[in-house]
């Protein structure tokens, strides 16, 4: 019976010297989710992940991956991971670095002559594949990074800020490997301070600091209680706006914002505008930006980095 | 058993595709050139210890000649192996490629037993060539082949790979310069201490003996030189109490015993270490 859950992480804490980088953080990530860690700089991602994969121990608390200890080998067979500074050794061609790697990982050789190809041409390089890595950009080696971390077609994919160091092609060509790693049916666990990326990326983000996490929301999920709409229409009675709490505007059929106390609350709208003798051409609900979703439950003082 | 004959093949192709297997040809070549050089001129010259007034003295010439080249190699082996085993763990580490290997499903001791051995196999081909070299070039020029010739390279061998272990054994938690001059460092003790033992001897100062036999515990690499010295010197020189490798004070099998649970200890600790700390 697989377990359900790809990670399951509880009350990890990490000490370093006096700086407490993690701080009793929990979190559970299901099989097939694509989940992101937001976090300004310090706030223990990375420290996260590397709890996760057993490259360091917890001072306390612990974590499974894929129903194993972390830490555990086994735990690691059906991993892939890209850390946040790939780099690799540069003496090797992208080509023989993939093959290393995969043979780490346990792939047979006929296996790897048919999936090594396949992956340059995935993160386009498949004209570089023979050249020395000591030669290749930090973009490029990036994208080495991603290839090595999606070899075995792992069930779970950790990626500590991805697109670091691509051009817009390469952060779409992330993009886009996230989709399709979770239609094959694997986990992400997505490091990043890109919001945008997060937000088109991930189902469900949780929000760091200091090293625990303040909030995690459901991307998907309509927001309950109140919602803003956006509106425009025109020809409403002079007071109309004014039960709303919007400003009458000079414009024929200017776009408002109002705050209605539910999702419930729309229709009727609708209906109070049309009924009111007004032309409506638009209602739209506006979800809360991840950005200012970020700012709120992050705080600006946030930016000094974790506890420090 | 795959992973770990993986990572040794690994660690032996960087050493070739970084040139290291190159230079240390080089090096090997030319010390080896200088070697022959010098015994050709020591065989023409008229006045040499290779040419004593009767057979028996000429061997002796010829086994200290021999020696000489042998300690000269066990040198360059040694620093060789500390030098190309400082960087390996430390830089790795620093730089962040350890973390994509270890994030694989390899046990961390497979990472760290594979790259000893690796290097284990690299530095026992390099000594092979430089003794072999050293032994076949005095043999070429007057047959002579010192005794024990199985021993005393077993003993040279131990000491090549005491030297890799403890380095690789501070690799594991020092940063690359400071895991050199560390292990350099001790192994420049132990060499002073042996002579300091080996002086005491001489002139029967037993406190300086005991300065050497405290230098051996530290770091028992110079007792498994003086000890190869004594098994392939000449039975003539043994008898006398002669010449400046050997071993007024000659270390026991209990000091060999030692450098060899020293090493497996070492292996033990560096294994234990890498596996516990945090990358
Ligand atoms: N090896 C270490 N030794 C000491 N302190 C560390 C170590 N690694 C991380 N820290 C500290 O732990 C805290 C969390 O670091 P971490 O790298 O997890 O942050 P992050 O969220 O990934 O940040 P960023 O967005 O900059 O990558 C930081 O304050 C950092 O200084
Ligand atoms: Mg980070």
């Amino acid at each position: 019976m697989p377990n359900e859950l790809a990670i399951e992480a509880t009350g990890l804490r990490k000490r370093y010297g006096r700086k407490l980088a993690l701080d009793g953080l929990s979190l559970e990530v299901r099989r097939g989710e694509a989940f992101g860690l937001l976090g300004p700089n310090g706030a223990g991602k990375s420290t996260c992940l590397k709890l996760l994969l057993g490259l360091a121990r917890p001072t306390a608390g612990t974590a499974r991956l894929l129903g194993r200890p972390a830490g555990d080998v086994e735990a690691r067979r059906r991993v892939g991971f890209l850390p946040e500074h790939f780099h690799f050794y540069d003496w090797l061609s992208g080509a023989e670095l993939l093959e290393l790697h995969g043979r780490l990982y346990g792939m047979e050789a006929g296996q790897l002559r048919r999936r090594v190809p396949e992956l340059l041409e995935r993160v386009g390089l498949e004209t570089q594949g023979k050249k020395p890595l000591r030669e290749y950009s930090k973009g490029m080696q990036q994208r080495v990074g991603l290839a090595q971390a999606l070899l075995h077609e792992p069930e779970l994919v950790f990626l500590d800020e991805p697109t670091s160091g691509l051009d817009p092609l390469g952060r779409r060509l992330v993009r886009d490997v996230i989709r399709e790693q979770r239609a094959r049916g694997a986990a992400v666990f997505l490091n990043s301070h890109l919001l945008g990326e997060v937000e088109v990326s991930c189902d469900r983000v949780a929000f760091v600091r200091a090293g625990r996490i303040l909030a995690t929301r459901d991307l998907h999920a309509q927001p309950a209680g109140a919602v803003r709409v956006r509106v425009r229409a025109a020809g409403a009675p002079a007071g109309f706006w004014q039960r709303y709490g919007a400003a009458p505007a000079a414009d024929s059929a200017p776009a408002r914002e109002v705050e209605l106390a539910g999702e419930g609350e729309i229709p009727k709208l609708a209906r109070a505008l049309v009924e009111a003798g007004a032309a409506v051409y638009e209602i739209t609900p506006v979800a809360a930006s991840l950005e200012e979703e970020f700012l709120r439950v992050i705080g600006p003082e946030a930016a000094e980095g974790a506890g420090a | 058993m795959r992973s770990l004959s993986l990572i040794a093949a690994t660690t032996m192709r960087e050493a070739a595709r970084r040139k290291l297997v190159a230079l240390a040809a080089a090096v090997g070549g030319a010390f080896l050139l200088l070697y022959g050089l010098a015994w050709d001129l020591a065989m023409r010259s008229p006045h040499n210890i290779v040419h004593a007034p009767n057979r028996a003295f000429e061997r002796q010439g010829e086994g200290l000649f021999v020696l000489m080249g042998l300690y000269a190699a066990n040198l360059l082996v040694a620093t060789v192996a500390i030098l190309a085993a400082s960087d390996t763990l430390s830089g790795e580490i620093a730089n962040g490629a350890m973390q994509t290997i270890v994030s694989k499903p390899v046990p961390r001791r497979v990472v760290i037993l594979g790259k000893w051995l690796g290097f284990v196999a690299l530095l026992t081909a390099f000594q092979g060539a430089i003794l072999g070299g050293v032994m076949g070039i005095a043999y070429g020029f007057t047959g002579y082949a010192p005794p024990h010739i199985a021993a005393g390279c077993g003993l040279m061998w131990m000491e090549m790979t005491l030297l890799l272990t403890v380095t690789l054994l501070w690799g594991t938690r020092l940063p690359t310069l400071a895991n050199g001059v560390l292990s350099l460092g001790l192994f420049g003790m132990a060499f002073l201490g042996g002579w300091i033992e080996q002086i005491g001897a001489l002139t029967h100062h037993p406190k300086a003996v005991n300065v050497g036999i405290v230098a051996s515990l530290i770091m028992p690499s110079e007792a498994l030189w003086r000890r190869a010295a004594f098994e392939m010197q000449s039975p003539l020189m043994t008898a006398l109490n002669l010449g400046p490798f050997v071993s007024a004070s000659v270390p026991s099998g209990a000091m060999i015993a030692y450098a060899g649970l020293y090493t497996a200890a070492a292996l033990g600790l560096a294994v234990f270490a890498f596996s516990r700390r945090d990358l």
